[in-house]
């Protein structure tokens, strides 16, 4: 056997994750995700009024924190059977919008970029020459040598003051870091402009959401800002859409493309097999039919060859998770009590159940969507992905990777940002034509079950939902991270994570910066990965206090 | 010594201009912050300088137990000060999940040399509630409890912080029937905690709360369960915008309704406004863009002490 790696904490990500790999001649052979948590949200759900359940299971992310909500509000709509008002689906539409700008602007910066960018080499800058470098790559409003050399006296204050607070103890130096000082510098110059930029992104949520995070603005039936569709309201909106998208066109993707032409290796480093999107932002009220990101499944990384998405083929496997039973159920049908053993990487090791469909491990997220979209051939989509490749002058194969996840994060920022525009087009010519409805009415059944499936930064996000008496009988969700992190199935396949990891190159075993490289590629988000389903009773649980 | 906090002063404004932010922009959040903490404005200037010429970074430690990260979102969208201010020139982060570079056993070394270097000197920060159920089995980092990692960080803190409802009273995850057997941090620990809540808490009161002790080298004055009275002594009722639609029995009665549209009162939606203590509808979030009574939703109480389960069904009338 191998040497066994542990991260415990993975860092810079939500919720509480170990991960493990077995290394052998510097290269991973063999690996382990376990999410380190458990909530059991669904259990709480059960008797309560089912208005509340968006309410709660928002509570499962403050990062992603609108899209629970979201899907939440649309199973009960589906149970329900009622219809939004126009206003109510461009409303959501535009906050969801916002929610991916916001996401992943954090992400690249703040969770992502230190894998790849070297704080400490970027003291060692000439400022003049990452202002040229700065002119060549980016449009970014920030540049010039006194610029940049202000940032690196911040910096370099910092350092000196011998309190390296999050910059301390990382794995700084380490070979596996490619970028020449100059863009280190210009690339941590903008890790701090960004804070500022997410700061202000999030205020596109608090216009027609009350707050970020956990907004509070939607219901059953549409959305409760009936008094912000005003003038002001849309202008103040508009100007912050456009800050933002500015920053992501002029600033985000050239950081992504300077970055990865040092990375083109990453290429061919953490790749998966399948993908699956659920598709999302209905352009009508057509629902999926209409959707701007279009649903669709991939086998064998056939992209040309994109299948129709069925929601009947989900199930989740608990056999190596810590749950009761062994047999994998569709979410409807889901029974789960939690049983804690030890950590066993030959047995149970997680809190994450595992999701298949179609009993395949799927990827979920942005790769996924890219993906299925370039598949059916969309051509906004497609000219984005063909000037990257060109760009990069990679092959449509490099894709599959780690590289391939996070510049296909970016991209579809670009694509969604640019669609948000027309959203709010439609929206004033709604309010100007005198259209200003955001409700529908509607009565609680007595019994009924729906379902919510959205496409949220992460990934494919499902909310299913059974009322009873008009009250929650079962409830049960099955999020992006879920289907990426989750450990191996029945049959012994692994989830998409571990299977990213096998191959990766280890220079360092003691600060395996690579393994963190292709981890946080997914974004991962374990507080909402981990959750319970439907236990009959509370009683039986086994745990072996260690 | 007064010359050389002016030298200071100057720098540091000649800084924030150079980043293009005006010396009247920054007093003016100064005189804010001073007011949300309920100070006269005599102190404006003392406030200032907490930021214009700190002494030495305070130590912060910053734990994630069982939680969503949304506090630690809502204090990255501080904005005067912003959060790069905050993480470079106002704290010392020494350890902090979602944004530490480091990671692994070196991330955990940080914590411990943390608490080695700066023991009974730096503010515990806690976000999230514990798990107490098998000995908190449900919780883990690096392969230890968060029971025993919270008993251990917060015993040499000068003083622990819990930011947000579910380090001050549980979460959601302690609604009933509580399957982790999740409780606040004061109650799993049996320790004295001051106490933001909020889900989640607006950063203002955790920034105003710090300020409150680099500026005055104490605490801010809490309410009996540990709030401090600068940001929850009154109810959002209290201070509601809407208010004299109550007074005048102009109410909301269907969402999307006319009444919806020009504002009037929440009440009988369920609004639990009158109930709640918090400083929701003076100082608003996100830069003071709105709040959930502004965009036409009830309060659902996420300050007070197990709202998921008292303040629940969130859309019946209190």
């Amino acid at each position: 056997m191998g040497q066994i790696i542990t991260i415990d904490p993975v860092t810079r990500i939500e919720g509480h994750l170990k991960v493990e790999v077995e290394v052998e001649n510097g290269v991973v052979k063999d690996a382990w995700c376990s999410g380190q948590m458990f909530r059991g949200i669904e259990i709480i759900l059960q008797g309560r009024d089912p208005r509340d359940a968006p309410l709660f299971v928002q509570r499962s992310c403050g990062v992603c924190t609108y899209v629970h909500y979201l899907s939440s509000v649309e199973a009960i709509e589906d149970a329900v059977k009622v219809k939004i008002p126009d206003n109510a689906r461009i409303i959501r539409n535009l906050l969801h919008g916002a929610q991916f700008q916001h996401d992943h602007i954090v992400h690249f910066y703040h969770l992502h970029a230190l894998d790849w960018v070297d704080v400490v080499s970027a003291l060692k800058a000439d400022p003049k020459a990452t202002a040229a470098l700065a002119d060549n790559v980016s449009q970014a409003p920030w540049g010039g040598a006194s610029y940049f050399k202000q940032v690196q006296d911040r910096v370099k204050s910092f350092v000196d003051s011998g309190q390296l607070g999050p910059f301390a103890n990382a794995y700084w130096g380490h070979p596996a870091y490619k970028l020449p000082p100059e863009a280190n510098l210009m690339a941590v110059s903008h890790y701090i402009e960004a804070l500022r930029v997410q700061a202000n992104a999030a205020k596109l949520h608090a216009i027609f959401g009350a707050k970020n995070p956990h907004l509070q603005s939607l219901v059953v039936g549409g959305v409760t800002c009936a008094a912000d569709l005003k003038p002001d309201r849309v202008a103040e909106f508009k100007y912050i859409w456009k800050e933002t998208q500015e920053f992501i066109k002029n600033v985000y993707i050239p950081d992504v493309l300077a970055v990865a032409g040092f990375y083109k290796d990453w290429g061919a480093i953490g790749g998966t097999t399948n993908f699956l999107a659920y598709g999302d932002f209905p352009q009508t009220g057509e629902g999926p039919s209409s959707d701007l990101m279009p649903g669709g499944a991939i086998y064998k990384r056939g992209f040309t060859d994109v299948q129709k998405m069925d929601e009947k083929k989900i199930t989740e496997h608990v056999a190596r998770s810590w749950y009761e039973g062994k047999k994998d159920l569709h979410p409807y049908k889901g029974v789960t009590e939690p049983s804690y053993s030890d950590y066993e990487r030959g047995g149970r090791y997680s809190w994450i159940k595992a999701p298949r469909y179609d009993g395949k491990a799927m990827e979920v997220g942005p790769l996924a969507r890219v993906l299925v979209a370039y598949g059916k051939g969309d051509p906004g989509v497609k000219k984005l992905v063909d000037d990257t490749l060109a760009h990069l002058s990679i092959p449509a194969a490099a894709l599959f990777s780690t590289l391939g996840r996070t510049a296909a994060r970016a991209l579809e920022t670009v694509f969604i940002g640019n669609a948000m525009e027309g959203w709010l087009n439609e929206l004033v010519a709604n309010l100007t034509k005198g259209d200003d409805s955001t409700y529908t009415p509607w009565e609680m059944p007595n019994s009924a079950m729906g379902r919510g499936l959205n496409d949220v930064p992460r990934g494919a996000l499902g909310h299913w939902i059974e009322i009873d008496k008009k009250k929650i009988k079962n409830y049960q969700y099955v999020v992006p991270s879920t289907w990426n992190l989750g450990p191996r199935d029945a049959k012994g396949g692994m989830g998409p994570v571990e299977e990213a990891l096998i191959g990766t190159p280890i220079a360092d075993p003691k600060r395996p910066v690579e393994v963190l490289r292709t981890v946080h590629s997914f974004d991962p988000c374990i507080a909402c990965a981990i959750h319970v389903i439907d236990p009959n009773s509370n009683e039986v649980y086994k745990v072996k206090a260690l | 010594m007064q010359n050389e906090k002016e030298k200071n002063r100057q720098e540091f404004f000649e800084k924030l201009e150079q980043k293009g932010i005006t010396r009247r922009d920054f007093v003016k959040f100064c005189t804010f912050l001073t007011a949300t903490m309920g100070f006269s404005a005599s102190y404006v200037g003392q406030v200032v300088d907490v930021f214009a010429a700190p002494a030495q970074r305070p130590p912060v430690i910053w734990l994630h137990m069982a939680e969503c990260t949304g506090c630690s979102e809502a204090a990255l969208r501080t904005m005067y000060p912003w959060i790069d201010q905050v993480l470079l020139e106002i704290v010392s982060m020494e350890y902090h999940e979602t944004i530490m570079a480091a990671a692994g056993h070196q991330a955990e070394d940080n914590l411990h040399a943390a608490m080695t270097k700066y023991k009974d000197k730096y503010l515990c920060v806690v976000e999230g509630s514990i798990p107490t159920k098998f000995d908190g089995a449900y919780g883990k980092i690096g392969g230890r409890t968060f029971l025993e990692i919270a008993r251990e960080t917060t015993k040499h803190a000068m003083a622990t912080i819990c930011l947000g409802s579910c380090a001050t009273h549980g979460g959601p995850q302690a609604a009933a029937p509580n399957p982790g057997g999740y409780k606040g941090v004061s109650e799993a620990l049996g320790i004295k905690t001051i106490n933001i809540p909020g889900c989640p808490p607006n950063p203002i009161n955790l920034i105003g709360t710090i300020v409150n002790f680099l500026l005055m080298g104490k605490l801010p004055a809490l309410d009996s369960n540990g709030r401090p009275l600068f940001a929850y002594a009154h109810t959002i009722h209290d201070k509601c915008p809407r208010r004299s639609h109550f007074e005048n029995g102009e109410f909301v009665t269907e969402f999307g309704s006319e009444e919806a549209k020009m504002g009037y009162c929440l009440y009988e939606m369920g609004c639990k406004g009158p109930e709640t203590y918090n400083n929701c509808p003076i100082v608003k979030f996100n830069d003071g863009t709105s709040w959930p009574v502004e965009a036409g939703h009830p309060c659902i109480g996420c300050s007070e002490p197990n709202f998921w389960d008292t303040m629940s069904p969130f859309f019946e009338t209190l």
